[in-house]
């Protein structure tokens, strides 16, 4: 009998319990499905951002970075604590105009406040394209954690559907308060399997964090300063990057949309304070990558790290453990890149462009239509091309950050047009394609997200102050 | 809320605080980016960066009772 496999079949499987539990008794319309009535409070608030935040990308990432590239990893660290204080001054205005106006989206925000409903099906269509390689990425994640942590009794495929259709299961039927459920499982699992293998490696292996610390210094100093053993990443490249992503953070759609789900502006405010406590894991995460870094150093992939580490340490039923809380970790973000990726598809692509006024609940049934059809699409991709739409993430990190200007100065400065925000998205979208697409990113040593932004936030504000605004009674 | 927002004393207090997140994380990273001294084990740019990572909630709680104490608007504004 296979531990492994027994304690992550039954966390995958109690973990969609709770999520289809989540919503008995709760009466489905749109606000109850995409933004869970606007009643959570400041704990599930906390655990739903941090169930966006903590993806298998950073308990295999973070610990990968450290390992192979060394302190631009800890990039990740500082873009967490610059997007928090950035949302404690955006959010609650934001959630003040989304609950004024019943807003559940992002193009929601734009089609308000820019009154353009072509400009929400842009926004809305950008969105889609960038969540769907981020979906993506989870579900490798998945597939790729379970598969090695059941040392190959659950292929990488089977873990996939399996995982995924559950999700899928409990996004149909309860919405964000699925997510938000499954993400208490998540978050538990999460901190004990890291804060066991981060504190507990350095220990084992060198005596205390701080040993383990002489001894990369003593090895390879230069791997814990900035550029570490990159060729490229040096000091600009990690003052753009953490810039970049602390701003276009809280603009990834479904971030943004979860922001709506919060109780009060109070609440979002609060949550703000405390959200930066959350980094203190990837602490633990870099510690576990250079411990790899200087026990397992002949690894060529640097995202097995992790694995590869915990596999030599701990008793197999550990390495079932960590599988599981790697299942649930991928489950929680991907449940809610689903949930947005189909209510920007059915209500701000197909209702905003064909059907203007449709029903609420023909809506709502679309939504959960969508659900199935991103499920059967995204599946597809996992399956028969795995490593294609990974290659687009950056081009959908990049491209949600863009957003941007359009949502700040929306809030923030009364001069700003729907002209200014289409030219700024289009030619901030266009210079991270270009850049990216032709291998010129980092370009002169900055982030080309970094560039684009720029250029972005320069032709916004140029374009608006030659064009008129209206609609100033918005926010 | 429209126009007035940045002109509050609490709000610009507010931003001030908010302000130093960057400075220190951003702006200052090229004067840290070095290994001496070891801090409590760590190598200084760690140790900056957790530093001022770790103080973000308090600066972020004395930005919050700024507002909450120059701004004449309650905080919980919504309807």
């Amino acid at each position: 009998m296979n531990v492994a496999l027994v304690i992550i079949f039954a966390t995958i499987g109690i973990s969609a319990g709770v999520g289809i539990f989540a919503g008995r008794r709760v009466k489905m319309n749109l606000e109850n499905w995409t933004v869970a009535g606007r009643q959570f409070g400041l704990i599930l608030i906390w655990l739903l951002m941090a169930g966006e935040i903590y993806t298998t990308f950073t308990f295999l990432g973070a610990s990968g970075w450290a390992y192979s590239k060394g302190a631009p990893a800890f990039y990740i660290l500082i873009y967490g604590a610059l997007a928090y204080t950035l949302s404690f001054f955006i959010l609650p205005a934001l959630w003040r105009v989304g609950k004024r106006h019943g807003l559940h989206t992002q193009p929601d925000y734009f089609v308000k406040r820019y009154d353009s409903r072509s400009l929400g099906v842009f926004v809305a269509l950008v969105g889609v394209f960038s969540i769907i390689p981020y979906l993506q990425l989870q579900l490798a994640g998945l597939g790729f954690i379970v598969e090695v942590a059941s040392d190959g009794a659950i292929p990488s495929n089977t873990a996939i559907i399996i995982a995924f259709v559950l999700t899928c299961v409990f996004v149909y039927t309860s919405g964000l308060r699925g997510a938000a459920w499954v993400a208490i499982i998540k978050d538990v699992m999460m901190l004990v399997a890291v804060g066991v293998v981060g504190i507990g490696v350095p220990i084992i292996y060198f005596g205390s964090p701080g040993k383990m610390f002489e001894a990369v210094m003593a090895k390879m100093p230069e791997h814990l300063i900035f550029p570490g053993s990159t060729p490229n990443m040096d000091v600009g490249w990690v003052m753009s990057t953490v810039l970049l992503t602390g701003l276009g953070f809280y603009m990834w759609p479904h971030v943004f949309g979860s922001a709506f789900s919060a109780k009060s502006d109070k609440i979002i405010k609060r949550n703000a304070i405390i959200m930066p406590f959350y980094q203190i894991p990837i602490l633990l995460i870099f510690f576990v990558g250079l411990t790899a870094f200087l026990v397992i150093p002949e690894l060529k992939n640097g995202d097995m790290a992790f694995l590869e580490l915990v596999n030599r340490t701990y008793p197999p039923w550990f390495m079932g453990f960590v599988g599981a809380a790697g299942a649930v970790t991928a489950m929680v973000p991907s449940a809610i890149l689903v949930l947005f990726a189909s209510t920007l598809l059915a209500k701000n692509v197909y209702q905003a462009a064909f059907r203007p006024h449709a029903k609420e609940e023909t809506v709502l049934r679309l939504s959960r239509i969508m659900v199935l059809v991103i499920t059967a699409f995204a599946l597809v991709f996992a399956i028969f091309f795995p490593n294609e739409l990974v290659n687009l993430l950056i081009l959908g990190y990049d491209g949600v950050c863009q957003f941007f200007p359009g949502v700040v100065l929306g809030l923030f400065w009364k001069r700003v047009t729907k002209e200014g925000v289409f030219t700024g998205l289009v030619i901030g979208l266009a210079i991270v394609a270009f850049l990216i697409l032709t291998g010129r990113d980092p370009f002169l040593g900055m982030n080309a997200g970094f560039v684009g932004l720029i250029g972005n936030g320069f032709f916004t504000m140029v374009v608006s102050l030659t064009t008129k605004p209206k609609r100033l009674d918005i926010v | 809320m429209r126009g007035g927002y940045m002109k509050k004393k609490g709000t610009k207090l507010a931003l001030l605080f908010g302000a130093v997140p960057f400075i220190m994380l951003v702006l200052a990273l090229p004067l840290v980016n070095r290994i001496e001294p070891v801090i409590l084990g760590l190598p200084f740019l760690l140790f900056w960066i957790l530093t001022w990572v770790m103080l973000t909630p308090p600066i972020l709680f004395a930005a919050y009772l700024c507002e909450k104490r120059f701004n004449k608007t309650k905080e919980g504004e919504s309807e």
